[in-house]
């Protein structure tokens, strides 16, 4: 299979199999349209008004030699690859919830204002170290170990994440396993002492933002209802600017309301920001402020307009990285991994304040997705579900070009939109072929 | 080549061999909670700029 498609005037072909990306001139981009179902002559004949026939038995030729040389075409079957596993899931990455209890009002929150909808709770010390103590014993053979601390906001219980932190120090080094901690924070709270401590032991930080002002009030309040943008914004840049522009995302989330989001990762960018991820809201097609299959045209244009620019900022002071165009063509994902994707259900796990484990943070509230707790492990046999998702197994995956860039996309999307983890969340595939068609785009305009 | 101009040299099926240890990140504790993406997290056996930054402070 290939996916060939032109943008900024460059014409792009992706080898989906391979994973191979050529830039071709007109004459090879025609010649692909008819090259699987014309003999070579009746091609020539075809397009003999647009080329000469030297100059397409030229490009022919070209595309012969990467086809013999699995580049171009490339079949593969990589069924056989999937990890058969064993009965035990191995446990790799948590996110820990420390805090089911938030001191911003979010319009778009998928977790409730931090309780999930549940009672607003916080994860004490003790259920924490059982966190620890839960996936250390559960990770195999795994050396990199995982916790993202979450919420609700969870500077608000900041003491225990100092304390769980600690205590892992000190198992990591007793079971050989290197923890790497993040935090996803709203940054109300942020200050110099816990900013040096995050510094000094969070291998990432997420800042929350949403852009220009106007569109992050709408959405982003404090519980009385005032704006947060003036009051966290000075936070956000000196935590950026202590990590050296690096190892951090200022992270926000565009709705129907600002369709014209691209303005809102600028507007993050001219404030300094490197790294910058701006997502599309998640919401029931109900919701005012819900992407609609109509908002996808504009929303493509936003994302051309992103990458034009960025292009345009390539290796200059005001240059900055999009999360969702980030792709590395020569270091990326493992055909492995590509194939499983997310490893919700089964080696990333998410715990409530109470110690009970989920398929993932998204799950969290969904009483046929709660898998264990931390002291049992786990105990329901759901697990089996996850450990069945794969792109082959979706049937839709399997056919679509982007599969080995997505991995089959969100399982929770997928329930919560189908009611079936393998029926992915159709909008959101959409919104992430484009993104993919960008990220390469952007690549290709800036290496030739 | 004169009509194409090939960008990577990392192709997927040579990663069957190298890859799979499962030592790398887990997507969703990147940036994103919300909308999958797995071929923009690095592989765990290439050293990142970043990760050579830190070393040298």
């Amino acid at each position: 299979m290939i996916h060939k498609y032109r943008q900024n005037e460059i014409n792009i072909v992706l080898d989906v199999e391979s994973g191979a990306i050529h830039v071709v001139d007109d004459i090879v981009y025609d010649i692909l349209d008819y090259y699987e179902n014309m003999p070579e002559d009746v091609l020539c004949g075809h397009l003999s008004g647009k080329y000469t026939l030297n100059a397409l038995k030229e490009a022919l030729n070209e595309v012969e030699e990467l086809k013999r040389n699995g580049l171009l075409f490339s079949e593969f079957d990589y069924s056989s690859q999937i990890s058969k596993g064993g009965n035990k899931p191995v446990v790799k990455a948590l996110c820990l919830n420390v805090a089911h209890d938030c001191n911003l009002r979010c319009g778009y929150c998928f977790a409730g204002e931090g309780e999930y909808g549940g009672k607003r709770a916080m994860m004490s010390l003790k259920t924490g170290k059982k966190a620890v103590d839960f996936i250390i014993h559960n990770s195999g053979n795994r050396h990199n170990l995982e916790i993202d601390f979450f919420g609700g906001e969870p500077l608000m219980n900041f003491e225990v994440v100092e304390g769980i932190i600690s205590y892992a120090r000190d198992e990591e080094r007793k079971h050989n396993k290197n923890f790497r901690f993040t935090i996803t924070t709203n940054g109300l709270l942020l200050n110099d002492t816990n900013l040096a401590f995050i510094n000094e032991n969070m291998h990432n930080l997420v800042l929350s933002l949403d852009g220009r002002k106007e569109v992050n009030d709408v959405m982003r309040n404090t519980i009385s209802g005032e704006s947060c943008y003036e009051i966290i914004l000075p936070k956000l840049i000196k935590a950026a600017e202590s990590r050296y522009q690096a190892d951090y995302y200022v992270r926000g989330t565009f709705t129907h309301h600002n369709l014209d989001f691209s303005k809102d990762v600028l507007h993050l960018a001219n404030l300094g920001f490197k790294q910058i991820s701006i997502e599309p809201v998640v919401a029931e097609d109900n919701k005012d402020y819900s992407i609609k299959e109509d908002d996808l045209p504009a929303l493509y244009e936003q994302y051309e307009i992103l990458a034009k620019e960025m292009a345009l900022r390539y290796g200059k002071e005001d240059d900055f990285n999009f999360f969702h165009f980030m792709i590395d063509l020569e270091g990326g994902p493992c055909l492995a991994k590509r194939l499983t994707g997310c490893g919700a259900g089964t080696e990333y796990l998410a715990v409530t304040p109470e110690g009970d484990l989920y398929a993932c943070h998204q799950f969290i509230g969904n009483e046929n997705y709660k898998l264990g707790n931390v002291d049992l492990g786990i105990t329901s046999d759901k697990t089996s579900d996850f450990k069945d998702l794969n792109v082959f197994t979706k049937e839709v995956c399997a056919a679509c070009w982007a599969k080995y860039y997505c991995s089959g996309g969100c399982a929770a999307n997928a329930l919560n939109f189908n009611g079936d983890l393998k029926i992915p969340y159709e909008i959101g595939c959409d919104l992430q072929r484009k993104r993919t068609e960008c990220a390469i785009a952007l690549k290709c305009a800036v290496e030739f | 080549m004169k009509h194409i101009k090939t960008l990577n040299s990392k192709l997927l099926n040579n990663t069957i061999v190298t890859g799979g240890c499962g030592e790398c990140q887990t997507s969703c504790q990147s940036a994103c909670k919300t909308s999958c993406t797995v071929a923009n997290q690095s592989c765990e056996n290439r050293v990142t700029a970043s990760d050579l930054q830190r070393n040298r402070k």
